[in-house]
């Protein structure tokens, strides 16, 4: 028996790379390795009550209004986009203890309201300086407490630092100007 | 004279390719574990804004997407060219959201309720109105944490 001395024939896996290959392009092309990203909000609970605005002080409220042509007024006064984080900060630490910024940073209230017919690149644009705002309090807060960088600290610690300068941020109902339906 | 006799014929011995599927292997691998699959089609055109004070989003599993923008060419026949939301792979209207994020929590863990999040993805031109439709409604509905999608940005404003 000639034939049983043969062993199996061997696979030829020559083409073992190709079909990798193929498999390798596929994810390639369909890949998006960049993550998704985006500013992360809390949306205040719904309440049918409407917020009494009195009750607060006019010197600790920030009003921001953004208009459906996407200019900024900062308390009834416009305000170019790149001053607005200056002035935040500004207005939230209050460093020279002036009567018409805020008591305590604690008391602080930014109150953003924008029209209907208001883009939201503008909006987002705002938003991002107000939240840099606070980033950048926060960061300035843990590096003189706790001489560390904001990231790097304790959940505890960071929630200290949250409870010394708690972000506030309240969004009015807009108001109906501009929408173009 | 020698045992060892230099064999005839001394070019250059072929590079040994034997190795190469498993480096093929390798990087489809690494892109495998890294890729994303896009798991709606999009409806609509969506270019979001860009922004520096960005979170990334966590766990993939715990995130709704809602699209907002204005109808791909190919729908603007049927839909128009007005601002339509987009939950799924199918334009809704405010009025889907509650049936979309209950359908959401029952395919996720009941532990992890708390923790769902809405990712808008908002064209930047879109106008406010609607978008604060939407935020109304979530609010109503107790869905607080969104996230508003956005492209990072260099520091320069």
């Amino acid at each position: 028996m000639a034939r049983g001395k043969r062993g199996l024939p061997e696979v030829n896996a020559s083409s073992m790379a190709d079909i990798a290959f193929l498999l390798l392009i596929f994810f390639l092309v369909t890949t998006q390795i960049d993550a998704d990203k985006g500013i992360k909000v809390k949306l205040p609970p719904w309440s049918d009550e409407e917020p009494d605005p009195l009750k607060l002080k006019t010197r600790n409220v920030y009003s921001v209004l953004v208009n459906a042509d996407n200019e900024l007024l900062v308390r009834g006064e416009a305000m170019d986009p790149a001053e607005l984080k200056d002035n935040t900060k500004e207005f939230i630490m209050n460093p020279q203890k002036l009567e018409n910024l805020s008591e305590s940073p604690s008391q602080a209230i930014i109150s953003l309201k924008n029209d209907r017919g208001t883009e939201y690149e503008t909006y987002i644009m705002v938003y991002n300086e107000l939240k840099a705002a606070y980033n950048e309090l926060w960061e300035d807060e843990a590096q003189a407490a706790y001489s560390r960088e904001y990231e790097d600290l304790d959940i505890s610690l960071r929630k200290k630092i949250r409870e010394k300068i708690p972000l506030v941020i309240s969004e009015a109902e807009p108001t109906e100007f501009g929408e173009v339906k | 004279m020698s045992k060892f006799k230099q064999k005839r014929g001394k070019g250059m011995p072929a590079v040994s390719t034997a190795s190469l599927p498993d480096i093929i292997f390798m990087l489809l691998f690494f892109f495998m574990v890294v890729t994303t699959l896009r798991d709606n089609t999009l409806l609509v055109g969506v270019q979001v804004p860009e922004a520096t004070e960005l979170n990334k989003l966590e766990e993939k599993s715990l995130v709704m997407y809602m699209y907002l923008g204005k109808p791909l060419e190919q729908y603007q026949n049927l839909y128009g060219t007005a601002t339509r939301m987009q939950l799924g792979d199918k334009f809704s209207t405010i009025d889907d959201l509650p049936l979309f994020i209950e359908r959401k929590k029952l395919k996720t863990d009941e532990r992890k309720h708390p923790f769902l999040i809405a990712s808008m993805k908002v064209d930047k031109k879109v106008t406010m109105g609607i978008v604060s439709d939407v935020k109304t409604k979530l609010r109503k509905l107790g869905q607080l944490s969104v996230n508003y999608s956005s492209r990072a940005r260099g520091q320069d404003l």
